[in-house]
């Protein structure tokens, strides 16, 4: 987010009352111009957020509306006491940490092809990538989901050869399994948006760079390792972030593959399924809170601690 | 530009291939799904044995018509207004933010990016119990306010990307012959600005389009029940039979506009994507 403004020309400094007068006039058209957005972003955003926060501190259901009453953070306790919490904490972790990964190495590598695709292709290779990015997440679980579904897939039969697969065998009947296409679902969909992140970090390597050490004789490796990535390494981090934040958020597919069943429940699909599925508004609300208070360690963990420049000024 | 060998021309073909296969694959199979016939469902085969279109002539004059047609509109009509509205908002904001000098400038941005990694599963909870007691659950408006928080952030940072790039010059020009604030954004700055709000609007659409988790959770009927949510609550022609065929051909509908602004606009997309994050 570099807001790099050239600063307006330097107004004529002949009487300092003009200067203010205007100064003070482009504060009230700022205001005026961005108010509204700013406004209803936070109107959409944190009003929830509170009171999600204030129904937290309450045992309230909505099947039982008039026994409501003041509980402190006994809600937090329950949650926070509860295994089906932690191993809804660390799906949601696993599936962050593996896509990521994965996206991270398969992202690059498209970004190099197209990076250095040959001219007619170029343009081509970043058309039929955007697909992916631009297919509903619901479509490419039903995708996913009936490729590999027992009655309506194809996968077991033509993998019968594979060691443990075959007609019979449920890919969403166990935790396992149930996760590989899940993640393999949020892979398809999002490694475009990296690749394409990495790809306009590789164009700002300076290509001088590059040249010299291949003229000092550097293999493709060493350039690679030596110039290229330590160059690109805000461009990383900025799709890393962006991208663990995404999948720490992950609802869509599980929902529709597996609706969290076998121990594939992330921490969204809790959230939702004691909210809105059991109508235990209090619980539900401590665990949106917890929710929310997790992406902000996270990216205060990922600003501080691996020095990440949301703000875009590391990419130079 | 050398002239490729033979051997170069045969590997990019080659590279070209394997990133076709990837892309298109799972679309490709979901697509061969929406032509199998309800008999053919569980055939196990990639290609349809018979292919048949009931499954498209059920979603538009069939049993599930009834379904499919009230969620496609209210998904159009939802997406394009939250888009519509979004975009005005963040034309005006990114403008202040690339133009004028204000005090809060860094805290409107930094709400934007705060807004657009909520987790807003954290938002259904409270907004579900709002819009109850104030009866816009079920709305169109119910839909339109909370879809704000997915589209107008990213809407301020890829347009506030685009406006920094703008000649400026043109404006002060502009005001040097006696032209308002006002005259010389709407006169000049509109103009060059069209095509980065153009693009910054498809990427809002898609993000709108996208949605799940308020479709599902503030929405209970056709009334406005968005595409991807009455996807999962899919009953086909028949209580007895898995809708498979139904949702395929349906997911296919809601695709093909996706890959047409695609194809047509690929250029843009991309560098609004790469702008808004990271410049933005």
């Amino acid at each position: 987010m570099s807001t790099a403004v050239d600063t307006a020309a330097p107004a004529a400094r002949t009487s300092r009352r003009v200067v203010t007068e205007r100064a003070r006039g482009e504060r009230r058209l700022g205001w005026t111009l961005a108010g509204p957005a700013f406004i209803v972003m936070v109107a959409v955003t944190i009003y929830p957020i509170l009171q999600a926060i204030y129904d937290s501190l309450f045992n309230y259901r909505l099947t039982a509306p008039g026994e409501r009453r003041f509980v402190g953070l006994a809600n937090y306790g329950v949650v926070l006491s509860d295994h089906v919490f932690w191993r809804d904490l660390g799906v949601t972790a696993l599936i962050t940490v593996v896509t990521v990964a994965v996206e991270l190495v398969l992202g690059f590598l498209l970004a190099l092809v197209m990076n250095n695709a040959i001219r007619g292709l170029k343009g081509w290779l970043r058309t039929v990538i955007l697909i992916p990015y631009g297919t509903i997440t619901v479509v490419s679980a039903f995708a996913w989901f009936y490729m590999f579904d027992i009655n309506s897939g194809y996968v077991n039969k033509w993998f019968a050869w594979l060691p443990g697969i075959g007609p019979s065998f449920d890919w969403f009947g166990s935790t396992g399994p149930a996760l590989f296409v899940i993640m393999a679902s949020e892979i398809w969909k999002t490694t475009p948006f990296i690749s394409l992140l990495l790809l306009s970090g590789l164009a700002q390597v300076p290509s001088e760079l590059t040249e010299a050490a291949k003229v000092d004789g550097a293999t493709w490796w060493e350039r690679m390792s030596r110039v290229i990535l330590p160059n690109m390494r805000a461009a990383i981090m900025v799709a890393v972030l962006f991208r663990a934040l995404d999948a720490f958020r992950i609802f869509d597919n599980i929902f529709i593959m597996t609706n969290g069943a076998y121990g594939t429940e992330a921490l969204s699909l809790l959230a939702y399924r004691t909210s809105i599925g059991r109508l235990e508004i209090g619980l539900g609300s401590a665990v949106s809170v917890i929710l929310f208070l997790l992406v902000i360690l996270i990216s205060v963990i990922a600003i501080k601690g691996f020095r990440v420049d949301l703000a875009g000024r590391g990419v130079k | 530009m050398t002239s490729l060998s033979t051997k170069q021309k045969v590997l990019w073909g080659l590279v070209a291939i394997v990133v076709l296969l990837y892309t298109l694959w799972p679309l490709a199979s979901i697509l061969f799904t929406s032509f199998k016939s309800s008999s053919d469902v569980t055939s196990g085969t990639f290609l349809p044995p018979h292919w048949v279109g009931d499954n498209y002539a059920s979603l538009f004059a069939g049993a599930a018509k009834s379904l499919f047609l009230p969620a496609l509109r209210n998904s159009i009509g939802i997406s394009l207004i939250a888009t519509a509205i979004a975009v005005v908002l963040a034309t005006f904001c990114a403008y202040a933010i690339a133009r004028l000098d204000f005090p809060g400038k860094r805290l409107v941005l930094n709400t934007a990016l705060g807004v657009s990694i909520f987790p807003i599963i954290s938002l259904t909870t409270p907004l579900f119990n709002l819009w109850r007691r104030v009866g816009l659950y079920d709305t169109w408006p119910g839909l339109i306010i909370p879809y704000l928080s997915l589209t107008l952030p990213i809407s301020i940072y890829t347009l506030a990307a685009y406006f920094q790039q703008i000649p400026w010059d043109l404006e002060r020009a502009a005001q040097v012959d006696g032209a308002t604030n006002w005259q010389a954004f709407s006169k000049v700055i509109v103009p060059l600005a069209a095509p980065g709000v153009f693009t910054t609007a498809i990427i809002a659409f898609f993000i709108a389009w996208n949605d799940f988790v308020y479709g599902i959770s503030l929405t209970s009927t056709s009334a406005a029940r968005p595409v991807p949510a009455a996807l999962a609550f899919f009953t086909g022609a028949s209580q007895f039979e898995e809708p498979t065929g139904a949702i395929a051909a349906a997911a296919i509908v809601v695709t093909i506009p996706i890959v047409i602004v695609v194809l047509l606009f690929q250029r843009q997309i991309v560098s609004g994507l790469t702008q808004g994050a990271v410049k933005g």
